[in-house]
């Protein structure tokens, strides 16, 4: 179908502003800018489609614009910031099957079809397939749906087998025309069951990679889908998400030392199946201590975990950082890439506090710091300034690059209880000599330190 | 469309979308994951038009159900994003 001229260029400018905003959503200062020009270049789109001369059913298509935009509007204006990640992935999930539905409605019309538009057309449904359930299961582990990681015998073997299958029927498809609707059927069937056998099995800590990955998934789908309909505008736009979400899964995956293959096919050990067993004891300090050292400090850096975000203590600790700041102690916050739920996601909940973000530093800027750091505050944070990541080989987590939190004067350690981190894993700095840990909840506890520190004056 | 064509496409937009995402802040790498889930939400103009030449009960269930869950992915990653974004801000002065 060719499109008439004005529907075209519209299509074009909604490209061009996709791609200015993505470019300014790449730095803190445009960043908001970034997004609310892309979203002008989705509404030009989707303006410009109504237009198309000839266009049916468009009574239906406006009821289902308004069912599915409206519900997610208003869901992704309640939704916490803690929540952040399961919304991304379960928005994530429906661009995936809205990608596979495209292709199941192309597949159904049986138009006669280039062998590269059914390829394209192939490839893209299963992708967006698997994106679609994957994402769904995603959601499901991190809402807390679903609490177990569910592990099938030979659950690799299973994995390999279903892709196969997969293939197999696509490649079908593609040999004998997709008219045959058993054949469509089976091969939407076994992709969509590929998504969730392959994601069940996945662990929570590893969920913000296999989210960043199915993101990389959609976008391709869409950009694929984009070829079967002629429209350049879903291409770029797909391509480009597509690329972008492969690099942010590796820089991810990277983080973590674990390679995507590991995250999809071999689980984390359990806790007691590896790391040498430590020594020493655990010592405790009260809040008016903790107050008192930081007080008089002159640098203290703050490591945020996800433990804190939990509490909800963010706005407590800011509260604690800016009176640090009036006496004249320098504040910062360290974040691990991983800290939360998702790359970046820590600096989300700091920023819902109020805390600017040139105070908060990456990995790499501030890890030489700790060194001249009086006082070393770790908030529900664990794995990520574990020294053994450094040392103990046999650990589960040895390789993954931490926080030098264990080379500041003091460390404290403001945590529930004693049990270990997300891993499991036994935590070494928690037993040096330098550390002290205060029990209890972050949030009432950074509240005790704030009145202690406001008697002090 | 013409597939050689479409080759360069895809290079240069792959090659575009690696581009502006080597640089970008640890910091900003949640907003950029949900802001480029906002872009693909785009899939909307594309089951727009499988729904607008629909012509069977069957394909036009698809395609409702295609464009609604577009619509969603678009909405839904466009607000979170925003809301996401217009927490950062400098330290006042």
């Amino acid at each position: 179908m060719t499109m008439p001229i004005y529907v075209q260029g519209a299509w074009f400018a909604g490209a061009l502003l996709f791609i200015f905003g993505l470019k300014g959503m790449s730095s803190p200062a445009s960043a908001r800018r970034g997004i609310i020009i892309a979203g002008y270049g989705m509404l030009v789109a989707i303006a410009a489609t109504f237009l198309i001369p000839g266009l049916q059913n468009i009574g239906l298509m406006a009821l289902a614009l308004v069912i599915g935009g409206a519900s997610a509007w208003i869901s992704g204006q309640k939704v916490k910031m803690t929540d952040m990640p399961q919304m991304v992935a379960i928005y994530n999930g429906m661009g995936g099957g809205a990608a596979a539905a495209i292709a199941a409605v192309e597949f159904a019309r049986g138009d006669a079809h280039a062998v590269m538009t059914t390829v394209l057309a192939v490839v893209g449904a299963l992708i967006g397939a698997v994106s679609f359930t994957g994402s769904c299961v995603a959601w499901a582990k991190l809402q807390g749906v679903l609490k177990k990681a569910y592990r099938l015998p030979a659950q690799n073997a299973v994995n390999v087998v279903l892709a196969l299958l997969s293939v197999a029927l696509g490649v079908a498809m593609i040999i004998m025309g997709p008219s045959r609707p058993e054949l469509v059927l089976a091969f939407f069937f076994v992709a969509l069951f590929l998504g969730l056998i392959v994601t069940l099995p996945i662990g929570g800590a590893d969920m913000p990679v296999v989210i960043s990955l199915f993101n990389a998934f959609t976008g391709l789908a869409v950009g694929f889908e984009g070829y079967v309909l002629g429209n350049p505008a879903l291409i770029i736009a797909g391509i480009v998400v597509g690329a972008a979400g492969t690099l942010l899964t590796q820089l991810m995956a990277k983080a973590m030392n674990r390679p995507i293959s590991n995250i999809l096919f071999t689980p984390m050990l359990a806790s007691s199946e590896g790391g040498a067993a430590i020594e020493g004891t655990m010592k405790e300090l009260g809040a008016l201590d903790a107050a008192a050292m930081m007080r008089y400090a002159s640098k203290v850096i703050i490591v945020p975990g996800y433990g804190m975000a939990v509490a909800h203590a963010q706005h407590k600790v800011w509260e604690m950082t800016s009176i640090l700041e009036e006496a004249g102690v320098e504040v910062k916050f360290a974040i691990h890439p991983v800290a939360g739920r998702m790359p970046g996601h820590m600096n989300v909940l700091l920023a819902e506090a109020g805390v600017p973000y040139d105070k908060i530093f990456d990995l790499e800027e501030i890890n030489g710091e700790f060194a001249q750091a009086d006082v070393a505050l770790i908030i529900g944070a664990n794995d990520v300034v574990n020294p053994t990541a450094r040392t103990d080989k046999s650990s589960p987590i040895y390789g993954m690059p931490i926080l030098n939190a264990d080379q500041a004067q003091n460390v404290i350690v403001i945590k529930r209880g004693k049990g270990t981190g997300y891993s499991g894993v036994e935590n070494a700095l928690f037993y040096t000599d330098n550390c002290r840990m205060l029990y209890g909840n972050a949030q009432p506890m950074a509240g005790e330190i704030i009145q202690h520190l406001k008697a002090m004056g | 469309m013409d597939g050689m064509l479409a080759l360069y496409i895809f290079m240069l937009a792959a090659f575009t979308g690696y581009e502006i995402i080597a640089k970008v802040p640890v910091i900003l790498h949640t907003p950029l994951m949900s802001g480029s889930n906002f872009i693909h939400g785009v899939v909307v103009v594309g089951a727009m038009i499988v729904l607008g030449q629909a012509d069977t009960p069957v394909q036009q269930a698809i395609g409702f159900f295609a464009v609604a869950l577009g619509a969603a992915n678009a909405a839904g990653g466009y607000v979170v994003t925003e809301r996401m974004l217009a927490m950062f801000k400098k330290k006042e002065d």
